[in-house]
């Protein structure tokens, strides 16, 4: 189980072995949408590290240490939706008033974020997994850093498919999703790393 | 002028303007369930209900939620009807449940719901409300269940568990992993961009 490997472990099975956004799946519209360009993707993988790892470890104090102690373990989607959503608006307050050479670079990414699947998800995979707060943390470092490093990569590729000869009939965004399975099927190849 | 019951509502979403193939939106459950014929379904009608839920209530309400603070009002909305899809699905069917997993409360973001509440729901009445959600929904889970159907099909020579080439098949079993999913999904695109496209002509 999860819970019971060491941090390492817990850091390249979330980073690399089960990919977020490669094999299971989530982010998937801002992955489609904005990795048309590496610096926009770069900017986006940076704001999704630094949210994800707050919102993760919020999320992991507001169940532990609300909802638990309450029996209130079914308003787990609510309270944590709702925990992203007004930690994206305070944070945006912040990073303006005082880093606000971050918020330029930033930009009209931080938020988009709230909605962004990848970070609800890791919320809930960290409690499912039954992490505790270190592991959880660790784990949401290594989930959101496998999407920055992805997302980067196809941006990458991305940028060159644009200037070769493709059929007519896959411009776009069916070129973009083969493209997506053939990374996918690599990453599929870390599976026999070790099982987790 | 609006018209009380339009049922271009419902029948556009459902194919013209699919909320997968046209609009790319809710990604994410569409690749990731699509495995298996029987959790698509499942993922599909809770998404119909999610929807009709949701778009009925924000409909109801459109006129006392002051504009400012709507989208926080509406996906508390939609975080209740996931709640109780969730719930629900873990009482009828809990292997459903187990194969849909961490994606059942992921509905809460998909982009279709939020979409439809704040594109639709909140400027129109109750009954082209639902009919709007149930178009969308059933477009999304026409959707799910082609790439399902490809996906096992191919994969596993089974429908709804059911072998379907005779027991000579050997299963192509990329298809049922994840890369699977990206490769049909961008073939059915590809389709159906040709289709458009041919029409233009």
């Amino acid at each position: 189980m999860l819970n019971e490997a060491n941090l390492g472990l817990i850091f390249l099975s979330a980073f690399i072995v089960n990919n977020i956004l490669l094999i299971r799946f989530l982010g998937l519209c801002s992955f489609f949408g904005i990795s048309t360009q590496i610096k926009a993707s770069l900017g986006m993988g940076i704001a999704v590290i630094f949210v994800t790892v707050m919102a993760c470890s919020i999320s992991w104090i507001v169940y532990y240490h609300l909802l638990l102690p309450f029996h209130l373990e079914y308003l787990r989607t609510v309270a944590f939706i709702l925990t992203i959503a007004s930690f994206v608006q305070f944070e945006e307050i912040i990073i303006k008033k005082k880093l606000p050479a971050l918020y330029k670079a930033f930009g009209i990414y931080l938020p988009l974020i709230t909605t962004n699947c990848a970070i609800l998800a890791s919320a809930f995979l960290g409690i499912d997994y039954k992490l505790s707060f270190i592991q959880n943390l660790i784990f949401s470092i290594g989930i959101s850093s496998g999407y920055c490093l992805v997302i980067v990569l196809f941006a990458g590729i991305r940028e060159e498919i644009e200037f070769s000869p493709i059929p007519e009939n896959f411009r776009g965004v069916p070129i973009a999703f083969i493209t997506a399975g053939l990374m996918s099927l690599a990453f599929l190849g870390f599976k026999g790393l070790f099982k987790l | 002028m609006k018209k009380l019951i339009d049922f271009k509502n419902f029948i556009n979403p459902i194919w013209r303007e699919n909320p997968v193939f046209y609009l790319m939106l809710g990604l994410c459950p569409l690749l990731a369930v699509s495995g298996s014929v029987r959790d698509s379904l499942g993922m599909g009608i809770a998404v119909i209900f999610v929807l009709v839920g949701s778009n009925f209530t924000v409909s109801v309400i459109r006129k006392f939620v002051p504009s400012h603070v709507r989208i926080p009002v509406f996906i508390v909305v939609i975080a209740t009807f996931v709640t109780i899809a969730d719930y629900s699905i873990a009482a009828f069917s809990p292997e459903i449940h187990r194969n849909l997993g961490v994606y059942l409360p992921l509905i809460v973001v998909n982009c279709i719901i939020l979409g439809r509440a704040e594109a639709f729901a909140s400027k129109n009445n109750i009954l082209n409300s639902i009919l709007d959600a149930l178009g969308t929904g059933i477009g999304f889970t026409i959707a799910i269940l082609l790439i399902a159907i490809i996906r096992e099909a191919l994969g596993n020579g089974t429908i709804f568990g059911n072998p379907v080439f005779g027991t000579g098949y050997t299963p192509f079993l990329i298809m049922i992993m994840p890369p699977g999913a990206f490769l049909v999904i961008g073939f059915l695109i590809a389709i159906k961009q040709g289709m458009t496209r041919r029409r233009k002509c």
